[in-house]
């Protein structure tokens, strides 16, 4: 019973760092500012998240279940926030989008005098 | 009042009679009090918590399926040599409403690698996205639209 939760941890756990390593590599080779935070949500969901599993798993344990669980809740709550900001401030600040780029909806919505950001359907109905 | 906090109820009073303050016995008497509830379903006023309950465990399962078929794509164009990816910034109309279910729906849409939510216009009709596999920007829209939006707006409403 334990050398099946060593393996199944050490797989969950091997799994997840791959994930990880691959955001890394991801980061360095990804074109724009746009795709690499594309690419970094991928750490934060499915990395982190099967390593706490992992982690769990392996100890087997109540207090370590509960905190797995917060840990998982916690970084799923903060993490888009973040990519959310930091993709966000990268527009506004005039980041150059990748030429292959198929649509941008966003051009000549923003009002940054007035700080608003108008609606994309608004004149087409 | 409220089934779900019923249910909490008798699984706290489970947990006591038990004599043993352990997450299993809440758990066990979490289901035990869910039992209880379903089968005296007919015999109090009609609740919505029954089907509302598996909606949301069968949308968090859909929304884990997501996450990984998502990730892979993202995966195998990162690991593999030359560009697979066809981004574009594109403005979803929301049928969301709430500030809750907007602040849901960009976090959900984050969450999911591949595409991240820049914005929202200001009378909250738009939801400007950036996403990475767009074959075809109308199709993407509705996808996205019948799939995570309408998913997500059954379980909230």
């Amino acid at each position: 019973m334990n050398t099946i939760l060593e393996i199944i941890a050490g797989v969950l756990i091997v799994s997840g760092s791959i994930f990880i390593f691959l955001t890394a590599i991801g980061l360095v080779k990804m074109p724009d500012l746009y795709t690499r935070v594309s690419v970094t949500t991928k750490a934060s969901t499915l990395g982190v998240g099967l390593v706490i599993v992992g982690t769990a798993v392996f100890f087997h344990d109540l207090a370590v279940y509960s905190r797995s669980i917060l840990i998982v809740i916690f970084v799923f709550m903060t993490s888009p926030v973040s990519s959310h900001m930091i993709g966000r401030a990268g527009y506004l600040d005039g980041a150059v989008l990748w030429e292959k780029t198929k649509a941008n909806h966003l051009e000549g919505q923003y009002d940054l005098k007035n700080k608003s950001l108008k609606n994309y359907y608004e004149n087409k109905e | 009042m409220n089934r779900l906090m019923v249910n909490i109820m008798f699984a706290f009073i489970w947990m006591f009679l038990q004599g043993n303050m352990h997450l299993y016995a809440f758990f066990e008497g979490f289901f035990l009090g869910f039992i209880f509830l379903f089968i005296t379903r007919k015999s109090t006023e009609p609740t919505p918590y029954f089907t509302r309950f598996f909606k949301v465990i069968w949308f968090i399962l859909y929304f884990i399926k997501e996450i990984i078929v998502s990730n892979l794509k993202v995966a195998y164009d990162v690991a593999t040599p030359g560009y697979f990816m066809k981004p574009a910034i594109l403005a979803i109309p929301l049928d969301c409403k709430t500030d809750l279910e907007i602040t849901l729906f960009a976090n959900m849409i984050t969450m999911t690698p591949g595409t991240w939510s820049i914005d929202v216009s200001d009378d909250r009709k738009t939801l400007y996205i950036h996403a990475m596999y767009v074959d075809d920007v109308d199709t993407f829209i509705k996808d996205l639209k019948n799939g995570l939006e309408r998913k997500l707006l059954e379980v909230m409403r």
